[in-house]
């Protein structure tokens, strides 16, 4: 299930996401379409199977390492998810980096139910697609430069706690 | 505490997974001295034994009973695996792991971690990750963080099955050391001479039966049935 939802195509979310949140929609009463709040629907929509799907897959990994020990040592239900978050706090780091790294680079479904209004919803990628419709090619691309630092940062520290949870298991 | 906890008996005790008997039905009195060493050949049943008595196998059959409340005794209960099971911490952290989780403070846990670091020559390592142990320190680890808890009993399932001479004799020591301390042991083995250096007790396990228990040292110089005298041959037995 979360991984079919994490290969939702950002457009259709959007496209979804405007639909229920347009005026005949059944949460048009809400004003919220265009907002940033529609926005930030529809992106935890986008990514929240991406995490979902990163830190499950982690956690259950460390629970058949640690299953035999703690249920051994009788351990609460309270201890052994703490247990269990705590020492895997590295893995859940970097789905948490992921999920930004995806979230940072949408367009599609934000221009959607945003609307790319300036001082309100335009962010970084939809300004991109507007200066680049507009031909203003310089602007676009020193904003592309922002992105793709922003991006590589983002990339660079997960690799980097990637690195440091290898090395606490090996 | 020991005398808390025993005599342990079963009775007609049994697991089964999916309509096979694994175990038993075992009829076994146990009581609260010394090293017992659950032997017998690979895939005997011996682990399953060990988790039917610490109570993590599901018992499908007859009882197993402590002399005291069955939730106390495994307060006082440990179990060391055969893979060492380590958390993804270090040396330290996995020390005092069992002791926070009763509640021990802090300062306390952390003195009692490097005394017990130190009694199984880890001291150099506390800071380290345990997952960049070697095998026979990862397993000294377990064992530490096992008896660290002062537990009245301790399983130990085939603890040095995949070590060698030298860390097998090393943990032998600590073993016969918790002994001495006053800690029941019952290990699992099917090393002939691990339990012949070691056992004061040997229950002997064969297709999921007990076939024989008592002191170690009648049953090794006159065991009563034929399987164990073919065990004790180096035979295969079945």
């Amino acid at each position: 299930m979360l991984n079919a939802l994490m290969g939702l195509p950002p457009v259709v979310v959007g496209l979804i996401v405007y639909i229920f949140l347009s005026r005949s929609g059944p949460f048009g009463a809400l004003g919220l379409l265009f907002t940033p709040t529609a926005m930030i629907i529809a992106q935890v929509i986008i990514i929240v199977p991406l995490i979902a799907s990163i830190a499950h897959q982690s956690l259950r990994e460390l629970w058949a390492e640690y299953h035999d020990l703690l249920i051994s040592m009788n351990v609460t239900q309270m201890q052994k998810m703490r247990t269990l978050l705590w020492d895997a706090r590295r893995a859940l780091l970097t789905a948490a980096l992921a999920g930004f790294g995806r979230g940072i680079g949408e367009v599609g479904a934000i221009m959607i139910v945003g609307g790319n209004i300036d001082n309100a919803t335009r962010v970084l990628t939809t300004a991109i697609a507007l200066e680049t419709g507009k031909g203003e090619f310089a602007l676009a691309l020193a904003l592309g430069f922002i992105l793709i630092a922003l991006a590589l940062g983002v990339n660079l520290l997960i690799h980097w706690i990637g690195q440091t949870e290898r090395d606490s298991r090996w | 505490m020991v005398m808390e906890l025993f005599p342990l008996t079963l009775t007609r005790a049994e697991t089964s997974r999916r309509g096979k008997r694994l175990v038993g039905p075992v009829d076994l009195h146990l009581d609260g001295q010394g090293l017992c060493v659950v032997m017998g050949p690979n895939g005997a049943g011996k682990t399953t034994l060990l988790r039917l008595m610490h109570g993590t196998a599901r018992l499908t059959g007859g009882s197993v009973k402590w002399a005291c409340d069955t939730d106390e005794a495994r307060h006082h209960q440990a179990f060391v695996f055969q893979r060492p099971v380590v958390l993804r911490r270090t040396v330290e952290e996995n020390l005092t792991y069992p002791l926070r989780l009763r509640g021990v403070a802090r300062k306390a846990a952390k003195s009692a971690a490097h005394k017990w670091a130190e009694r199984v020559g880890l001291q150099p390592h506390l800071t380290r990750r345990a997952m960049v142990l070697s095998g026979g320190e990862q397993q000294k680890l377990a064992i530490a963080r096992a008896l660290i808890t002062e537990p009245a009993l301790v399983f130990l399932d085939e603890p040095t099955a995949s070590l060698d001479g030298r860390a097998m004799r090393e943990i032998e020591a600590i073993l016969l050391q918790a002994k001495a301390d006053g800690t029941r042991l019952i290990l699992s083995t099917h090393d002939m001479g691990q339990a012949r250096r070691i056992a004061d007790d040997v229950v002997f396990i064969l297709g999921g039966m007990v076939h024989e228990t008592g002191p170690a040292k009648s049953f090794f110089d006159a065991p009563q049935t034929p399987e164990a005298r073919a065990f004790l041959k180096g035979d295969i037995v079945e």
